[in-house]
């Protein structure tokens, strides 16, 4: 593995700071022609960071990034200058897409490699080489379709086929599988592995233990900007990985047998008709229980948002019926909904979460603002607010300078701790939990599925709604799945497995006997 | 060796207020060219500003009588900018609220002088108010820009004015000229000082914004108004009455433009103009930027400003130099202060590590 010529990349002891943070320290990391590297790190670990020096966007304070040109001669690289690495042959596909929505497959994947002063294009020679790459690699996608009618599947293969289209000898991908379903996930892994084959030499960023087994053939873990540890994938065994990377043995939360209870909330043949399909629901019906977390899968778009917004009270049902305790839900508003016991985590906690520019003590009051215990004839009881929020930090570990610090000093997950320490302390009796360890690292994650899972011992009805099927399986009793805005009983998680609950989110009949009547 | 920005936490008191003096000092220092392309020592201008704006008690009494309804407009743009309620219109706002002072307080009914300012003020708040709070309806209901609405209120209202003053409301006494029927005496604000024109519209000024800066920082009114104008969002998830923020705080920017044109007609004139106000619901804008939103520091802005375009006056008599100097003083301040805002959000420095690698 290691003979002469075989180094694609060498990254030699790169060292960045950031004031008194180090956010990567002597880090050393080599990546051979044809491997695929997991490398694996909580968030704020180092791994963004070292990414981003490889692309010259930051500059180390020590150390060198080396690439091999197509003869296997290490060069350095100039530090700071983002073209290089990518002249290099190093491409990478981000998180969140870099794609021109109104233009097509094989317009984007050309996009930028042809001069700008030359009157016509060659069209045919570039469709050529894009299908040449398209059969070696498998990674079949329309060429001529608009990219924003494309599936989220599609337009990262899109991704890939562009930076391959740069004749990239490296491929980065930046948490690849977030956005995808585990048969798409598991078909990126296929042409990963085919890529791979092929001489192409791959790293995948990563917080997903599951994936990064699946797909590595090397795993380097990052901690706290430092190199954890480094293992070949065969011989690496789950738990000492997940110990690696949070640097102590992390306590899974243990899920004990739900009871489940009354039902709380009941939706009752919903239907909401709204601009996109994406906010849409076409008679939805189901039960949350006391008592009992019920897991909502599915690939995001397909209706999650609209029950969302129904049971945050940001919306009323076009027909059909909601009902809260029995009683059927004719008008609707957040606030009403905070009244009724209804604890709320929004989707996107930054965006709709916090309100950054005010205290984390504000933050934690302000659903309660007009409750007696904050303010007396319209005037704000500051201390009452304070001391709320100091016994919220030490309660939820929320790690800020105090409670005047302003939120959006806040890492999200500390964000999301403070909207956990505001809703739960009322005791709610229905949770809605969006998203609710979405881009939160392995401590923060337990912390939070703990707490979940407490509140439903006792006695609440929770909904979780999350991409994450590892999560669902961790937390949910019961598994619902959304496809284009309908919604399946999947019943039981013991009955259930993985491939059961992906072919339902890809819209596929599941058996009949886990179908419930409408 | 390359320059490195990065955000800042927290800026403390000290800084902000440090940037905001090194970025009055910055325009002047600016200024100071064209006054050298003039054929003047900017010295001597500068000292024949200030002179001309504090160097008597009638100059500081004019200072102070320019910067009164400043304060009030300052104030209404501050407090809606604060929200994100982008009220461009106060210059009509002070017109309506003009208008309603004298359509109260023309001899309509008689009150002792204490009860009629009383009745004049609320009225013209109210009239303010309300010319506000059809842009921000309009808004909710049919996403109509209030930036679009109430800049062109502007000039509905002063032709309106303009109308009523050549027809209904004009003063047969006048001698023809375009002015309203006078305000009892009853209504007129009094004199702080006696001779001077100094009046009590300072002091509705001031009450204002010390009320608005308690209000913002202590009451519900205040939490709603900064978590609306922090995170709309975010707001609306946690279950504030969101809408019903935005129409009060247009009530209340809207309502102290016109108190602002209470203030100049009870105060100043005694009449409904034209001519009443040179722009002063524009110059609000630019002193609630250069006080940073701030109500108390609306105050100072004003004065500032106030104290520019009066000793620019008084300079421009003695000196030949033209007084649009006051404008550019003005524009520059405000730029430098929108350049020192950026110092206060980001830390820069020169970075010597990076040297090595590149």
């Amino acid at each position: 593995m290691t003979q002469a010529g075989s180094i694609v990349l060498a990254l030699d002891g790169i060292t960045k700071r950031f004031g008194k943070l180090v956010a990567n320290d002597h880090i050393d990391l080599v990546l051979h022609r044809g491997e695929v590297l997991a490398l694996l790190g909580e968030n704020g670990a180092g791994k963004t960071t070292l990414m981003n020096i490889l692309f010259g966007h930051y500059v180390p304070e020590e150390g060198a990034v080396r690439v091999a040109d197509a003869s296997g001669v290490l060069h350095t690289l100039p530090n700071g200058s983002p073209g290089a690495a990518l002249a290099a042959g190093v491409g990478m596909v981000h998180q969140h897409f870099t794609l021109a929505e109104n233009l097509s497959g094989l317009d984007n994947i050309v996009l930028g490699t042809e001069p700008v002063f030359r009157p016509w294009r060659s069209r045919i020679a570039a469709r050529r080489k894009v299908e040449a790459i398209i059969k070696e690699s498998g990674l079949g996608v329309d060429l001529d379709v608009r990219v924003d009618r494309l599936t989220v599947g599609e337009k990262q293969r899109i991704e890939i086929l562009k930076a391959l289209y740069r004749d990239a000898r490296v491929l980065i991908l930046d948490e690849p599988t977030a956005v995808l379903t585990p048969q798409e996930a598991e078909g990126l892994f296929v042409v990963l592995r085919r890529l791979a084959a092929n001489g192409l030499a791959v790293i995948f960023i990563s917080h997903k233990l599951g994936e990064v087994l699946a797909v590595s053939s090397r795993i380097m873990v990052l901690r706290g900007g430092r190199k954890a540890g480094e293992l070949v994938t065969a011989e690496a065994d789950r738990r000492a990985i997940a110990d690696l990377m949070v640097g102590r043995a992390v306590a899974m939360p243990e899920r004990s047998r739900a009871v489940a209870g009354a039902p709380v909330l009941e939706f009752d043949r919903v239907s909401v008709k709204r601009g996109s399909l994406r906010q849409s629901l076409h008679e939805v019906s189901f039960a949350l229980r006391a008592g009992e977390i019920a897991g909502l899968a599915g690939v995001s778009g397909n209706g999650q948002a609209a029950i969302a917004a129904l049971i945050s009270g940001l919306d009323l049902p076009d027909s059909g019926e909601i009902r809260l305790d029995g009683a059927s839900l004719t008008a609707t508003s957040p606030a009403r909904m905070v009244k009724a016991g209804v604890a709320r985590m929004p989707e996107d906690r930054q965006h709709d979460g916090v309100v950054g520019t005010m205290s984390v003590a504000e933050n934690i009051a302000i659903e309660e603002l007009r409750d007696p215990a904050f303010q007396r004839f319209g005037f704000i009881d500051r201390n009452a607010m304070r001391k709320r929020a100091e016994a919220a930090i030490a309660g939820y570990d929320i790690r800020c300078p105090g409670p005047d610090a302003e939120a959006r000093l806040l890492s999200g997950g500390n964000v999301q701790k403070l909207i956990l320490a505001r809703v739960l302390e009322r005791t709610p009796r229905l949770i809605l939990a969006n998203q609710p360890t979405r881009g939160l690292d392995v401590g923060a994650q337990a912390e939070v599925h703990r707490r979940i899972i407490a509140a439903r011992d006792r006695g609440a009805a929770v909904l979780v709604i999350s991409e994450d099927l590892d999560e669902l399986f961790t937390l949910a009793d019961r598994f619902l799945v959304a496809y284009a805005g309908e919604v399946t009983d999947a019943g039981p998680s013991e009955a259930l497995d993985r491939s059961t609950i992906g072919l339902l989110m890809a819209g596929q009949a599941a058996e009949p006997t886990a179908q419930v009547p409408a | 060796m390359r320059l490195v920005v990065e955000p800042r936490a927290n800026a403390p008191l000290s800084l902000k207020l440090l940037v905001s003096i090194v970025a009055g000092l910055a325009a002047l220092l600016l200024v100071a060219i064209p006054v050298l392309l003039a054929g003047r020592s900017p010295l001597d201008a500068y000292g024949l500003m200030v002179k001309g704006a504090f160097g008597s008690m009638f100059s500081l009494s004019e200072t102070l009588t320019r910067a009164t309804p400043l304060i009030l407009t300052g104030l209404a743009a501050a407090v809606a900018f604060r929200a994100r309620l982008w009220n461009i219109g106060a210059e009509g706002q002070l017109y309506i609220g003009a208008l309603a002072a004298v359509l109260v307080g023309s001899g309509l009914f008689q009150l002792p002088p204490l009860l009629m300012i009383q009745v004049v003020m609320i009225a013209g708040f109210i009239a303010g108010g309300l010319m506000m709070v059809v842009p921000a309806f309009l808004k909710q209901r049919f996403g109509a820009d209030e930036v679009v609405i109430t800049l062109l209120l502007n000039f509905v209202v002063i032709l309106f004015i303009q109308m009523l003053i050549e027809g209904p409301i004009k003063d047969p006494l006048a001698l023809g000229w375009p002015q309203s029927v006078p305000l009892v005496d009853a209504a007129d604000y009094p004199k702080l000082i006696a001779r001077m024109r100094i009046h009590f519209g300072l002091v509705v000024g001031i009450a204002a914004a010390l009320i608005l800066w308690v209000v913002v920082r202590r009451t519900v009114l205040g939490f709603e108004i900064r978590a609306v104008g922090g995170n709309r969002a975010a707001a609306k998830f946690a279950g504030l009455p969101v809408n019903a923020t935005l129409l009060k705080v247009a009530l209340i920017s809207g309502g102290l433009a016109g108190l602002a044109g209470v203030g100049e007609v009870a105060g100043v004139k005694g009449y409904l103009s034209a001519d009443l106000s040179p722009g002063f619901g524009y110059s609000g804008i630019v002193v609630a930027m250069l006080a940073g939103l701030s109500p108390i520091g609306t105050v100072f802005a004003a004065i500032f400003v106030a104290a520019v375009f009066v000793g620019a006056d008084s300079m421009s008599r003695a000196t030949g130099i033209s007084n649009y100097l006051a404008d550019l003083v003005v524009a520059l301040s405000l730029l430098c202060v929108l350049v020192g805002g950026f110092f206060v959000r980001f830390r820069v420095r020169l970075d010597r590590a990076a040297a090595q690698g590149a």
